[in-house]
């Protein structure tokens, strides 16, 4: 358990874009939005007229804009990673230390296999948070400057809520069920003895293509496009939102109960069985 | 106690054979050179010890089998495989820290008193060190594990002489301590050969010549002929001649030193040049 914890804190010494990547895209939205923060009060009174949910729109989108930027880095950090961490070590011949060392295969890929699935999506949750919350605060007293109602704002944000649904959204959508995506990018990395993204695209790419022209069927294009976006899986969103939007509809019950869940689980543990027996047998390169 | 015990080692790659039926013992706290041509099979040889790689035949490493138990062997062994394989992203503190939380036998002070000897700076990164600096980094780390068998695969490659003095001093001073067995491969034989108590030779993935170093002392002697004394040397069947300065050197294996001392000067022959003997026979035979 120890060689466990010691080799995740190792993968985020190595791997610093995991927080940097997230605290990057939260400083530039921050900016984007203290630009904007101005023109707020005049917006929010512009739609005092309208329905709750226009109401909400008038400032909702930057904390929608920060969840979607998370959601977007949380794949293209956890995929570069994915590519990259059992292909570099080998490249680098860095292997050859990590393997004089007490920490057998299945740890080191396992703990390896953590990093895209919880370690990334949480890393991210928590600046997106720690965004939202500021833009919350600077909002308020903005508008309590203006003469707006804050209370009004607090309750159509639904802060707690909107946080949940985000939390929920990236643990299920963008880890457990894009799982066996990240599964096959470990074993790619693993066994390609050069350019491993080539490998991760290329050949699902000309399958997608070749059923297409060969039986005129999208079957392999519709999963990998589910399992990339998580369309509907999750949750029953209102239609025309984000996932993270208070009147969304949880369903856990529905997605951890469904076949497609545990098949893609199934596979992403295969994945990682794999990767750790092709570690134990590539050298460096 | 055995350290490492092997029997009919063979691994493939393809269709060259790396290693053609190896058979060793190595006893617990001998310090055994491991030298062989190019391409000989040292590093397949010393990698089926490591637990790197897969093979047929016996093999058995400090009391586990290393191919199925690596990682609890990894608990009693430790290798310098190559130089530079340090990640170069890694700090000082950090590679410390590292070892410190997955190796049980790591001496955390022991480490920090050998790396207060020299000029590496906790902070640096590997990759701002120097080849010389990241070597003595991977030694101190090495050395302050209590492991029963340390390999080492060319440790000293591309290091300057100062730093290749100090790497087996440090080792000499430090490490040996007679309970502890050391495979030491290398190209630089005189750097080691006063250290080392065996030696192997490999040749073409098998053992040619394994023999300790006080056998190696009684049995070869090499004799600086008096030039009309050269016909009388050959006459003892010498296992090599060669010429020096326009001097014939020959070396004989047990001969009498008493009859060979009449011929002219007698000495024990270097590890070089018995290697460069061995190997001619071996070829000759061939």
């Amino acid at each position: 358990m120890q060689r466990f914890y010691w080799t995740i804190r190792r993968e985020l010494w190595e791997n610093r874009s995991i927080t940097i990547a997230p605290l990057a895209g939260a400083a530039v939205f921050l900016v984007a939005f203290m630009i904007r923060l101005p023109f707020l009060p005049a917006n929010v009174r512009a739609a005092a007229h309208l329905d709750a949910m226009a109401q909400r729109a008038a400032f909702s989108g930057w904390y929608d804009g920060v969840a979607g930027l998370m959601m977007l880095l949380v794949m293209v950090v956890a995929t570069f990673y994915c590519l990259d961490t059992l292909y570099g070590e080998r490249r680098d011949r860095s292997i050859l230390f990590w393997k004089s060392l007490p920490v057998s295969d299945a740890t080191s890929v396992v703990a390896k296999s953590v990093i895209p699935l919880f370690i990334v999506p949480i890393i991210a949750y928590i600046v997106a948070t720690a965004a939202q919350l500021i833009m919350a605060i600077l909002s308020s007293a903005v508008l309590g400057a203006a003469g707006l109602n804050v209370n009004l704002f607090w309750q159509q944000l639904a802060f707690p809520r909107m946080s949940l649904l985000l939390f929920y959204h990236l643990i299920t959508v963008h880890s457990l069920w894009i799982a066996p995506i990240y599964g096959w990018f470990l074993i790619v990395s693993a066994w390609s003895r050069r350019a491993p993204f080539v490998w991760a695209f290329v050949p699902p790419i000309a399958l997608l293509f070749l059923e297409k022209f060969a039986f005129g069927t999208t079957y392999l294009r519709d999963l990998l496009a589910s399992r990339f976006t998580g369309a509907g899986m999750d949750s029953i969103p209102v239609s025309g939102t984000m996932p993270t939007h208070p009147l969304t509809h949880l369903t856990p019950l529905r997605f951890f109960t469904s076949t497609s869940f545990f098949v893609g689980i199934a596979i992403f543990v295969l994945c990682v069985v794999v990767a750790a027996r092709l570690r134990r047998q590539r050298g460096p390169i | 106690m055995t350290s490492i015990e092997a029997r009919g080692l063979r691994k493939v790659f393809g269709t060259t054979v790396a290693l053609d039926g190896i058979d060793l013992r190595i006893d617990e706290g001998r310090i055994v050179g491991l030298i062989g041509p190019n391409g000989a099979g040292k590093t397949t040889a010393l990698n089926a010890i490591l637990g790197l790689i897969s093979c047929d035949g016996e093999l058995r490493v400090v009391g586990r089998d290393p191919w199925s138990e690596r990682d609890l062997l990894m608990h009693d062994v430790c290798f310098i495989a190559d130089v530079a394989v340090l990640p170069r992203w890694i700090t000082v503190a950090q590679l410390l820290d590292y070892v410190a939380g997955v190796h049980p036998k790591f001496n955390r002070p022991k480490a920090e008193a050998f790396l207060a000897k020299t000029d590496i700076k906790r902070k640096s990164k590997v990759r701002e060190l120097s080849k010389g600096m990241v070597t003595q980094l991977h030694l101190a780390v090495v050395m302050a594990i209590d492991a029963k068998l340390l390999v080492l695969d060319e440790p000293t490659l591309g290091l300057d002489i100062l730093y290749r003095k100090q790497f087996y001093d440090s080792l000499l001073t430090d490490y040996i301590d007679g309970g502890r067995t050391i495979i030491i491969a290398t190209h630089q034989v005189e750097e080691v050969e006063h250290v080392l108590t065996d030696l192997i030779f490999i040749d073409h993935g098998r053992v040619v010549f394994d023999t300790s170093m006080e056998d190696v002392e009684a049995r070869y002697l090499e004799v600086m002929v008096h030039p009309n004394n050269v016909a009388a040397a050959r006459a003892l069947h010498p296992i090599q001649e060669r010429q020096v300065f326009g001097r014939s050197i020959l070396m004989f294996d047990s001969a009498d030193r008493a009859q060979l001392a009449t011929l002219g000067d007698v000495r024990t022959p270097s590890v070089a040049d018995l290697f460069v003997a061995v190997m001619g026979k071996q070829g000759g035979a061939a």
